[in-house]
């Protein structure tokens, strides 16, 4: 099949999403009100609350979610053939993240834009808070042990990416200064800012750098997973506006450029699927379709992370309440075609099967290196770029989103040890600096400790990452379901994907359980155990609020 | 006329781009900012507290304008009324 059929399929079905199913959901089943007081506008403090214009907001709230993430999952999953992913990656988009998104952001708008976590404890009850922290606390960590990861073997396979990799940090510290010293406007910052990261990927493949392969006996993947910790751990100290956020504009600008490059070059060059539409002959040691694709594609279908989002800042501006429909509605489009973007770019990306074969030789292979192999090439064929610049383009884009979650991830990391310092009164975890460091020992922990010490094992956790992320969605699900049985409106919208997402969940970590088992590997056999009990766990409780809530709303129908 | 609606368009386009540079990070550099102003704050009013300040002679000249944030100040504590005894700002 040609690439533009598919693409075309795709992007078509997330817009009729948009036009038909996001307006019943917003008219019928939240019946979003444009003359809702929204709490921009009721605690409007110019510090959190403020109203923001519908597309401002739009644009932070998809930058903020769309990561590496949506590239990583789909361009891991195409080991079962490029339909199961992209049906997934379509029908997720339409009938679960955008729902859950624009939920999320519903529910939070509608209490006082409390966060999620917040609305968990007073809508649910207090038990499933603190199991909230727990499931929010083992996402942050693995996100930031597989990115670590993904980013060490991108800087290894692509020498040419490492100077505009960490030229971009230096560009980005010098648009922060220009701005916050109000040198020059931000419209002639952006233009050269873009123009000066353009030049150093440009300049990138000239002059390739490579790490000795052992400095006192560590490899090269795990002294680069190392230097990039210490990064993060700088970054997330530093004060917002001197790095994060002139970063973030960048790699603001750089999403929707990669994007426009990446379908504009499959329209000019229209290549076809190489990869088989069903992968019968699935490497050995590839687990079954059902359940790992539905958590090997988190970010792209649907993803709890951008709960978080949606009720921590969102919410916190949204101007109208019937804003939340393009927001968080389309905010979800917006990643699901970025992860539309990897699926063609690893799939029709690669000249013949066999290729294709050689990259996907084994579960958990592929992933972003794929995605940049592939995209290269689709680049190189449409707009006849020197694959080699094609390559650090893409790696450079891949590595800024990667780095930008881990920062944050980190950030907020730091923010839960120095909560527990405060709850538990240990005065030293309060402080920045070691809670950082314990936020850092930990990634490492689980970095080096889930593959060896080369650390190149980080990306055994994927799946792992992937169901933990879906047990977050599932709580927000059950949050925003709690909310509409009260309201006494139809709640299939939410409850069928909230059940969905539990069944697969619990399924994928049984056989993952059963899998580390077999392998011997207790430390990762820890980690699904406590993410599987804080799963069942979360299937109790929802199976308890919603039956007495139900029977409660019964009995007053019937008295 | 033509270039002055060029003109327009771009300073238009500008102050979109400002405003998306600007959102993500709002809240927390009004926040760093609001902790600063409450340490000048707190210099300004120390002598109040009992904390004496060599720089009195200036600060007090700057008490009534910083009335208003004190008040702020004292609501956002979660304190109705002025915490400071003869100190009362509403």
């Amino acid at each position: 099949m040609n690439a533009i059929l598919l693409m075309l399929l795709g992007l078509g079905a997330m817009f009729l999403g948009y036009v038909i199913y996001s307006k019943f959901i917003a008219e019928k089943i939240f019946k979003l009100d444009p003359n809702f007081r929204t709490p921009a506008h009721e605690f409007e403090d110019g510090v959190d609350f403020v109203p923001t214009n519908k597309y401002v907001l739009w644009g932070h709230h998809f930058t903020s979610v769309a990561g590496a993430a949506p590239i990583i999952g789909p361009a891991i999953a195409v080991i079962w053939g490029w339909v199961p992913a992209f049906l997934w990656v379509v029908f997720g988009t339409i009938f679960f993240a955008g729902v859950h998104d624009a939920g999320a952001i519903w529910a939070s708008n509608r209490n006082k834009a409390r966060s999620i976590g917040a609305l968990t404890g007073d809508v649910v009850g207090k038990r499933s808070q603190s199991l909230f922290m727990i499931v929010i606390f083992l996402v942050l960590l693995m996100v930031n042990a597989v990115f670590a990861t993904a980013i060490s073997g991108l800087l290894i396979n692509f020498p040419s990416s490492v100077v505009p990799v960490w030229g971009a940090i230096f560009v980005a510290l010098i648009i922060g200064q220009v701005i916050f010293r109000k040198w020059m406007n931000l419209g002639t910052v952006s233009i050269l800012g873009v123009v000066a990261l353009y030049a150093l990927i440009y300049a990138g493949p000239s002059f390739p750098i490579t790490l000795p392969e052992t400095v006192f006996g560590v490899s090269d993947n795990a002294q680069w997973i190392l230097v990039l910790f210490a990064y993060a751990a700088i970054a997330s100290l530093l004060p917002v506006w001197m790095l994060l956020q002139p970063r973030d504009y960048i790699n603001g600008l750089q999403l929707f450029i990669g994007l426009f490059l990446v379908y504009g070059a499959v329209l000019i060059s229209g290549p076809e699927l190489v990869a088989p539409a069903f992968n019968t002959n699935v490497p050995e040691g590839t687990p079954s379709l059902v359940p790992l694709l539905f958590v090997t594609i988190a970010c792209g279908a649907i993803s709890g992370f951008h709960g978080l989002v949606a009720s921590g800042t969102t919410s916190k501006q949204l101007d109208k309440e019937t804003d939340l429909r393009f927001v968080g509605y389309f905010g979800a489009i917006g990643e699901g075609s970025l992860s539309l973007a990897t699926i063609i770019a690893v799939t029709a990306g690669f000249a013949t099967l066999a290729d294709w074969q050689a990259v996907y030789h084994s579960f958990g292979q592929g992933g972003v290196t794929a995605f940049v192999q592939g995209g290269a090439n689709i680049l190189q064929n449409g707009l006849g770029l020197d694959v080699d610049l094609a390559q650090t383009l893409l790696t450079v884009m891949a590595v800024l989103f990667a780095g930008t979650t881990m920062d944050t991830g980190l950030r907020l990391q730091r923010y839960i040890f120095q909560e527990w310092g405060n709850i538990y009164n240990i005065k030293w975890m309060e402080k920045a600096a070691p809670a950082t460091l314990l936020a850092v020992g930990t990634c490492l922990l689980l970095a080096f400790g889930a593959g060896g010490a080369d650390g190149s094992g980080g990306l055994l956790i994927w799946p792992l990452f992937g169901t933990t992320n879906q047990l977050l969605a599932g709580l927000t699900l059950l949050v925003i379901t709690t909310m509409l049985v009260k309201l006494g409106r139809p709640m299939y919208v939410t409850l069928i994907p909230l059940l969905f997402l539990l069944v697969m969940t619990i399924y994928a970590l049984l056989i993952q359980l059963m899998g580390f088992y077999h392998k011997s590997d207790w430390f990762l056999f820890s980690l699904d155990l406590v993410v599987l009990i804080a799963a069942i766990w979360i299937a109790l409780e929802s199976a308890g609020v919603l039956t007495r809530l139900v029977r409660e709303n019964k009995a007053t129908k019937a008295s | 006329m033509k270039i002055r609606a060029i003109i327009d368009w771009i300073k238009n386009a500008n102050a979109y781009a400002t405003e998306v540079y600007n959102a993500p990070y709002r809240s927390a550099i009004a926040r760093a900012k609001r902790d600063e102003d409450d340490l000048f704050m707190m210099l300004v009013f120390s002598e109040l507290m009992g904390v004496p300040n060599p720089a009195s002679y200036y600060t007090l000249e700057l008490q009534p304008l910083l009335l208003e944030r004190f008040h702020q100040w004292h609501l956002r504590m979660g304190m109705e009324h002025s915490p400071l005894d003869g100190f009362r700002c509403c």
